[in-house]
């Protein structure tokens, strides 16, 4: 996996690539607007969001054993793994007992994260997407790139050649002559599907939120797919990560407005499911709750760090961030993409490798993605922090030293305009790239065009000669020659 | 396995050795100033926008002519061929001649054969368009509502509340909720929205009053 600058060098130069996204983010984002500006208390309820989630993390012994007690008393059993092996070799033994070789699966991070499907797939188990853009990442043998839409870099014509070179593969063919209508795409996935649903007994799930107190999963989604998955098997898993509890029933009021506004700019969305160990006569009989922790708790006692497990997956936060807007997903190269997997992934991975270290500066600290994060969550804090323990955690020697020459230059006039002078004659001579430790600076960035005149000197010669500009004209408005006058 | 719960647990533990003693979650302070509802204007009539925003289709009805509009709108679908729920009131289909299927008996590639679903709520939510099902009276189980292309549910009017807060309490979470805003959409494929993948493609909502 190369490193997020190698990654983001070639994505930025594609510009198909950069186009969709920017479609995309931009639309949402409208949308998102929209429906968070509908509701007036949404700082309460952005407050009340991560103060919740904040209860929970910091009694997380508490409400997992809770949680645990709740499911078995409803009638399901509860699994708990601590890493990603585990985690899949207590999916596969299940899946085994059932007798089954197949599995439905809905839309789940977790299970990516621990890559399930190819566990699975080792010990002869296919696992079968079921969202539609997930299906078409499965069906091109490709990767997510966004926490939502995850196949939002492909464009409707690649879909459609997807399909039509890959669905027979993996059960029901495309129609003969699909054309590349969306709602001709999502038809034969439709069809492609509902066979696959009828008749398989076991299902893989995450879940959005567990509830502690009760024992209850929630699932949200929008297609169908998802209550598809989660009533007509026989067998349930659910894959959750420790930090999804929130503590009891009617938090959810905080989080059922938060999500789908944030996420989609929905003031719902179209489906939410949720469940409680078994029901007699409805749904799966039997349910299995798998707990993961897998880097989870070194996140948790990261205390500036922790806070990133608050997040409910909306990616409003990728949405907004100018970085994401120009790379893409896939330059992350982690299963949480953007802002938040740009603090998320070191944490849980931690930041011993390339791909992992280079994260924490893969932001412009713009601070984007804490306003519009509906917990909260302050991303640029803790990216700095990261910087700080990638960078060793002491501070950098040479960005010391070069601060404290320049607080000794800007601190004198004079000195100040010599340096500029002095920079000016020698403009020709900079490097497009600076050698030695320097050269981690402009390896990611372009030096700056110097200047051949330093603001100061032109405002001595121009601005002084004429003290007021002239009325509805700003400086540099209109079309001035470099440094000529009307 | 219960080595792996120790071991989780204890490191979420260990993680916490910042947490005071003494501190209980409920000193965790939660504020709840957020509003339990949002001043949107009357609650059915909002209910009947955000329900049309998600293209669902309603009907709004005196209690005595709610079997009129549920045989006019079967009739209108073409739907020849309903799933109902056992426990579903006899005088909902009183005026329609549609083929009414009693859903106890059918499975999934059962109900796969029906035109369409008629079912009661649990819940609505004015402010989302939202219908929540319960699998309580006259609901039946999950698959019922979920494998017919066409579903039509009939809401009685106190069964509205305004705000997502004001539904919860309603709720047990101990049934199998599931909640429903408009008919299934995606937007997956360049953020096009299209109704109807797996769900039903079309909802229809009647209010009786």
């Amino acid at each position: 996996m190369p490193s997020f600058p190698e990654a983001a060098k070639s994505a930025t130069g594609d510009s198909q690539l950069r186009h969709n996204l920017r479609k995309a983010t931009h639309t949402i984002r409208a949308k998102r607007d929209g429906a968070v500006g509908e509701l007036d208390d949404w700082s309460q309820l952005r407050a009340a969001g991560a103060a919740i989630k904040d209860r929970t993390l910091r009694h997380l012994d508490t409400y997992l054993e809770r949680l645990e007690d709740a499911v078995t008393a409803a009638g399901g059993r509860v699994h708990w793994a601590a890493d990603a092996a585990e985690a899949n070799d207590i999916v596969t033994g299940l899946v085994r007992a059932t007798g089954e070789s197949d599995v439905v699966k809905v839309k789940s991070m977790a299970t990516q994260e621990i890559e399930l499907n190819e566990a699975l797939a080792q010990a002869g188990i296919t696992a079968y997407e079921t969202d539609l853009a997930e299906l078409i990442v499965q069906l091109s043998d490709d990767l997510p790139s966004h926490i939502l839409v995850p196949a939002i870099h492909r464009n409707r014509a690649e879909i459609r050649e997807i399909f039509r070179d890959q669905m027979a593969a993996w059960g029901v063919p495309a129609p003969e002559r699909l054309s590349d209508d969306p709602r001709a795409l999502a038809e034969a996935a439709r069809v492609h599907l509902r066979e696959r649903f009828m008749r398989t007994k076991v299902a893989v799930s995450g879940a959005n939120f567990a509830v502690a107190d009760s024992g209850t999963m929630v699932v949200l989604e929008s297609e169908g797919n998802g209550r598809m998955c989660l009533t007509l098997p026989q067998t349930l898993i659910s894959v959750v990560g420790i930090e999804k509890i929130v503590p009891s029933w009617s938090d959810l009021e905080v989080f059922l407005q938060l999500l789908p506004r944030s996420s989609t700019g929905e003031r719902m969305n179209p489906y939410t499911s949720t469940w409680t160990g078994v029901t007699p006569g409805d749904g799966p009989q039997e349910f299995h709750l798998v707990l993961l922790d897998n880097g989870r708790s070194d996140v948790l006692a990261d205390t500036v760090g922790r806070q990133a497990l608050r997040c409910i997956r909306c990616s409003a936060c990728l949405n907004i961030c100018p970085v994401y807007e120009r790379t893409g997903g896939h330059a992350y190269g982690s299963v949480y993409p953007g802002p938040i997997g740009a603090i998320l992934t070191p944490q849980l991975q931690g930041t011993a490798s390339e791909p992992e270290a280079s994260l924490p500066y893969a932001s412009s600290l713009c601070g984007a993605c804490y306003e519009v994060c509906p917990v909260a969550i302050d991303i640029p804090e803790v990216l700095v922090h990261l910087r700080e323990e990638v960078a060793g955690g002491s501070g950098h020697t040479a960005e010391k030293a070069a601060m404290g020459a320049a607080g000794w230059v800007f601190g004198g006039e004079r000195r100040l305009g010599a340096a500029q002078r002095a920079a000016s004659a020698a403009r020709s001579l900079v490097p497009r790239r600076m050698p030695g430790p320097a050269s981690a600076w402009t390896d990611t960035r372009d030096i700056p065009d110097i200047p051949e005149e330093s603001f100061r000197s032109w405002w001595r010669r121009e601005g002084a000669a004429e003290e007021a500009p002239e009325p509805g004209r700003a400086p540099g408005d209109g079309d001035e020659q470099e440094g000529g006058r009307r | 396995m219960s080595g792996s719960r120790e071991r989780i647990l204890g490191r979420v533990r260990a993680a916490l050795a910042d947490v005071p003693p003494g501190e209980a979650p409920e000193d965790v302070l939660v504020p709840r100033d957020y509003s339990s509802a949002h001043d949107r204007g009357e609650t059915i009539a909002l209910l009947v926008d955000r329900l049309e925003d998600y293209k669902a289709l309603v009907h709004r009805t005196p209690a005595g002519e709610s079997a009129e509009v549920v045989a006019r709108a079967l009739a209108g679908r073409g739907v020849r061929r309903v799933a109902a729920p056992d426990d579903a009131p006899e005088d909902w289909f009183a005026e329609c001649d549609t083929d009414v299927a009693r859903a106890g008996g059918l499975d999934p590639a059962g109900l796969d054969g029906v035109d369409g679903v008629v079912t009661g709520c649990a819940a609505a939510i004015a402010e989302t368009g939202t219908i929540v099902l319960d699998a309580g009276f006259a609901q039946g189980r999950r698959a019922l509502t979920l494998i017919p292309d066409y579903h039509l549910c009939v809401v009685r009017a106190d069964q509205i509340v305004t705000g997502v807060p004001q539904a919860l309490p309603r709720l047990d979470p101990g049934r199998p909720l599931t909640w429903i805003s408009g008919p299934s959409a995606t937007s997956d494929i360049e953020l096009d929205r299209v109704e109807g993948v797996h769900g039903p493609r079309t909802l229809e909502v009647v209010i009786v009053e």
